[in-house]
C-alpha cells in the first residue's frame, strides 16, 4: 500500500513537473514566435506563420512521437524521456500562446497607440504603458485556457513512457516494475483498471475546474469594456 | 500600414528592420542545416531506410491506417456536432433542472483529458464486463469531448446575438422552439462557423491518440512500420511521410475555416474590429472566441 501511496505521488510530480516546465517553455517560446508575428519585419512573420500554422496542425501525439522516437536518432544518445516530452508539450504549446499574444495585440484599438506617439512617447514607452498593460487583460482569460489545456494534455505522454497520472494505472498493475514496453498490455492485465481511472479524471475535473475557476475570477477582475 | 505596434518606419527603423530580417533568415537557416546535417550524419537519405515506401502493399497498408484515422474523424465529428446540439439547447433551457445538470455534464467532459476517457473505455470497462473496441473507445472520448466544446461555441454564439432577434421572433407569434431553431440557432452556427471548423480540426488531431490504446490509426502505422528492422528501421522517414499527411488533411480542413471566416468578414452583417497589426482585421468570432476560450484560441487538444 505504502508503495501504491509512493506510485501516486510520483505520478502527480510527473504530471506537475511537465505542467509546469512545459508552461515555462510555451510561454518563453510562445512570447518569442508571438512578437514575430506581430513584428514590422516580413521574414519573421513569414517564419512566425509557419511554424504556428504547421505545428497547430499536427496532432500532439506526432509532436510527441516525433521528440521521443526521432530526436535520439538525430542526435545519436539517449535522453530523458520527461524532458523530451517536456520540450514536446512546450513547443506544441507554444503556438496556442503565441496566437493568444498576437489577437490580444490586436484587441486594442490603434488609436490607443496613435494617441501615445502624438503625446511623443517613444516605443517602449508606448509598448509598456499603453499597449501591454491593456493587451494582458484580454489575454489573460485565453491563456489560462491554454494552460488548461496543457494540464490535459500532460497525458500524452503516458503514450511514450513517460509516469504522469496519463499512466499510472500501468505502473500499479505492474507494481512498478513495468518497462516502456510493455506498460500498455499491463494495462488489459489489471485489476481494479476502472476505480484507478476514474480516480484520475476525478483529479483533472478538479484541478481543470480550479483553473477555470481561477480563470473566471482574473477575467472578472481584469474585465475590459470597449 | 497602420499598426497598434509600430509607426509607418522612417529610413533608421527600415534599416533596422532589414537587419532583424537577415538575423531571421540566418537563423532559420542555421536550424534547417543542422537537421539536415543530422538527418544526412545519422543516415536517414539511405535508400535501404526509404525503400519500404517503394512497396504498394506497404502504401496499401499507410492507406488503412488513413482509412481509420478518416472513419473516426467522420463518425467522431458529425456525433459531436449532434450531441454539441443537443447540450447547447440544453445548456440555453428556460428550466433550471435541464440547465443546471447539462451545464455539469458539458463542464465535467471538458474536463477529462480525452486519453483519460479513451482508456476509461478500452481499460477501465472491461472490468465490469463491458468490452468495448478500440474504434469505440476513440470515437465515443471524440464525441464526447468535441460535442461539449462544441455546445458551448454554439451557446457563445447564441448569446452573442442582439436581444432584439429573440424579441422579434416572440413578437411574430413564434414559440420558444420555433425562435430557437429558426432564428437563433441558424444565425449562432453561421456566427461560429470558423470555431466549428478548428474543433472539428482538434477532432481530426486527437484520433492521433488512438495509437495509444492500440486503434490502428494513421500513426500506429507509422510506428509499425518505423520499427522494421530489415529496412534499417526507418522511424524518422515514416514519421516524415506520416506527418506530412497529417499536416495536409488538417491544414485543409484549416483553409476551409479560414475561408469561411474570411467570407465572413467581407459580410456587411457581420461586425468588424480595427486591424490590429496591419493584417485581417479580428472578426466578432475570433473575439467571442478569445473571450470564451473557445475553439481556435484554445488549444485544447486532449
Amino acid at each position: 500500500m505504502d508503495e501504491v501511496g509512493h506510485l501516486w505521488w510520483q505520478a502527480i510530480e510527473g504530471t506537475l513537473v511537465l505542467f509546469f516546465a512545459g508552461g515555462v517553455i510555451a510561454l518563453v517560446l510562445g512570447f518569442i514566435v508571438g512578437a514575430m508575428r506581430v513584428s514590422p519585419v516580413p521574414i519573421a512573420r513569414a517564419v512566425g506563420t509557419v511554424y504556428v500554422n504547421w505545428i497547430r496542425n499536427t496532432p500532439l501525439t506526432l509532436v510527441m512521437f516525433f521528440f521521443a522516437f526521432c530526436i535520439p536518432i538525430l542526435l545519436g544518445q539517449r535522453i530523458n524521456a520527461i524532458m523530451l516530452a517536456t520540450i514536446a508539450l512546450g513547443v506544441y504549446t507554444a503556438t496556442y500562446i503565441a496566437e493568444t499574444i498576437r489577437s490580444g495585440v490586436n484587441t486594442v484599438p490603434v488609436g490607443q497607440a496613435e494617441a501615445a506617439r502624438a503625446l511623443g512617447l517613444g516605443f517602449g514607452q508606448v509598448m509598456s504603458l499603453v499597449i501591454l498593460p491593456q493587451a494582458f487583460r484580454s489575454v489573460v482569460p485565453p491563456m489560462m485556457s491554454v494552460l488548461i489545456a496543457l494540464l490535459k494534455n500532460t497525458t500524452v505522454a503516458a503514450g511514450f513512457s513517460v509516469l504522469n497520472l496519463g499512466s499510472v494505472t500501468a505502473y500499479l498493475s505492474e507494481h512498478r516494475t513495468a518497462s516502456a514496453d510493455n506498460i500498455f498490455q499491463a494495462m488489459v492485465t489489471g485489476e481494479n483498471q476502472l476505480l484507478t481511472l476514474l480516480l484520475i479524471a476525478v483529479i483533472f475535473v478538479v484541478l481543470v475546474l480550479l483553473l477555470a475557476w481561477l480563470q473566471r475570477v482574473l477575467e472578472r477582475k481584469w474585465k475590459v469594456e470597449r | 500600414m497602420s499598426s497598434v505596434l509600430y509607426d509607418v518606419p522612417g529610413p533608421r527603423a527600415r534599416l533596422r528592420n532589414r537587419v532583424l530580417g537577415v538575423v531571421t533568415i540566418l537563423v532559420v537557416l542555421a536550424l534547417i542545416g543542422l537537421t539536415v546535417w543530422r538527418l544526412y550524419a545519422t543516415g536517414q537519405f539511405t535508400a535501404q531506410k526509404w525503400s519500404i515506401f517503394g512497396y504498394t502493399a506497404i502504401w496499401m497498408r499507410i492507406l488503412d491506417g488513413l482509412w481509420h484515422t478518416l472513419s473516426a474523424f467522420i463518425v467522431a465529428g458529425v456525433g459531436a456536432l449532434i450531441l454539441g446540439f443537443i447540450l447547447a439547447v440544453g445548456r440555453l433551457s428556460d428550466h433550471a433542472w435541464i440547465r443546471v445538470p447539462v451545464g455539469w455534464i458539458v463542464e465535467i467532459l471538458r474536463a477529462i483529458p480525452v486519453l483519460i476517457f479513451m482508456m476509461l473505455m478500452y481499460y477501465g470497462l472491461p472490468t465490469v464486463g463491458i468490452k468495448v473496441t478500440p474504434y469505440v473507445a476513440v470515437v465515443v472520448a471524440l464525441i464526447a469531448y468535441n460535442g461539449s466544446v462544441l455546445a458551448e461555441a454554439i451557446r457563445a454564439g447564441v448569446e452573442s446575438l442582439p436581444r432584439g432577434q429573440k424579441e422579434a421572433g416572440y413578437a411574430i407569434g413564434l414559440r420558444k422552439n420555433g425562435v430557437m431553431r429558426l432564428i437563433l440557432l441558424p444565425q449562432a452556427v453561421r456566427a461560429m462557423m470558423p470555431v466549428i471548423i478548428s474543433q472539428l480540426v482538434v477532432a481530426l488531431k486527437d484520433t492521433a491518440l488512438g495509437f495509444i490504446i492500440t486503434y490502428p490509426e494513421l500513426l500506429y502505422v507509422i510506428k509499425l512500420l518505423g520499427t522494421q528492422i530489415q529496412y534499417g528501421s526507418p522511424l524518422v522517414p515514416a514519421a516524415i511521410v506520416g506527418g506530412s499527411i497529417y499536416v495536409a488533411l488538417c491544414l485543409l480542413l484549416s483553409y476551409v475555416a479560414y475561408r469561411v471566416e474570411k467570407r465572413m468578414r467581407r459580410s456587411p452583417k457581420a461586425p468588424h474590429l480595427d486591424p490590429g497589426d496591419g493584417g485581417d482585421p479580428t472578426t466578432a468570432t475570433e473575439r467571442i472566441a478569445v473571450r470564451r476560450g473557445l475553439g481556435k484560441f484554445d488549444g485544447r487538444q486532449a
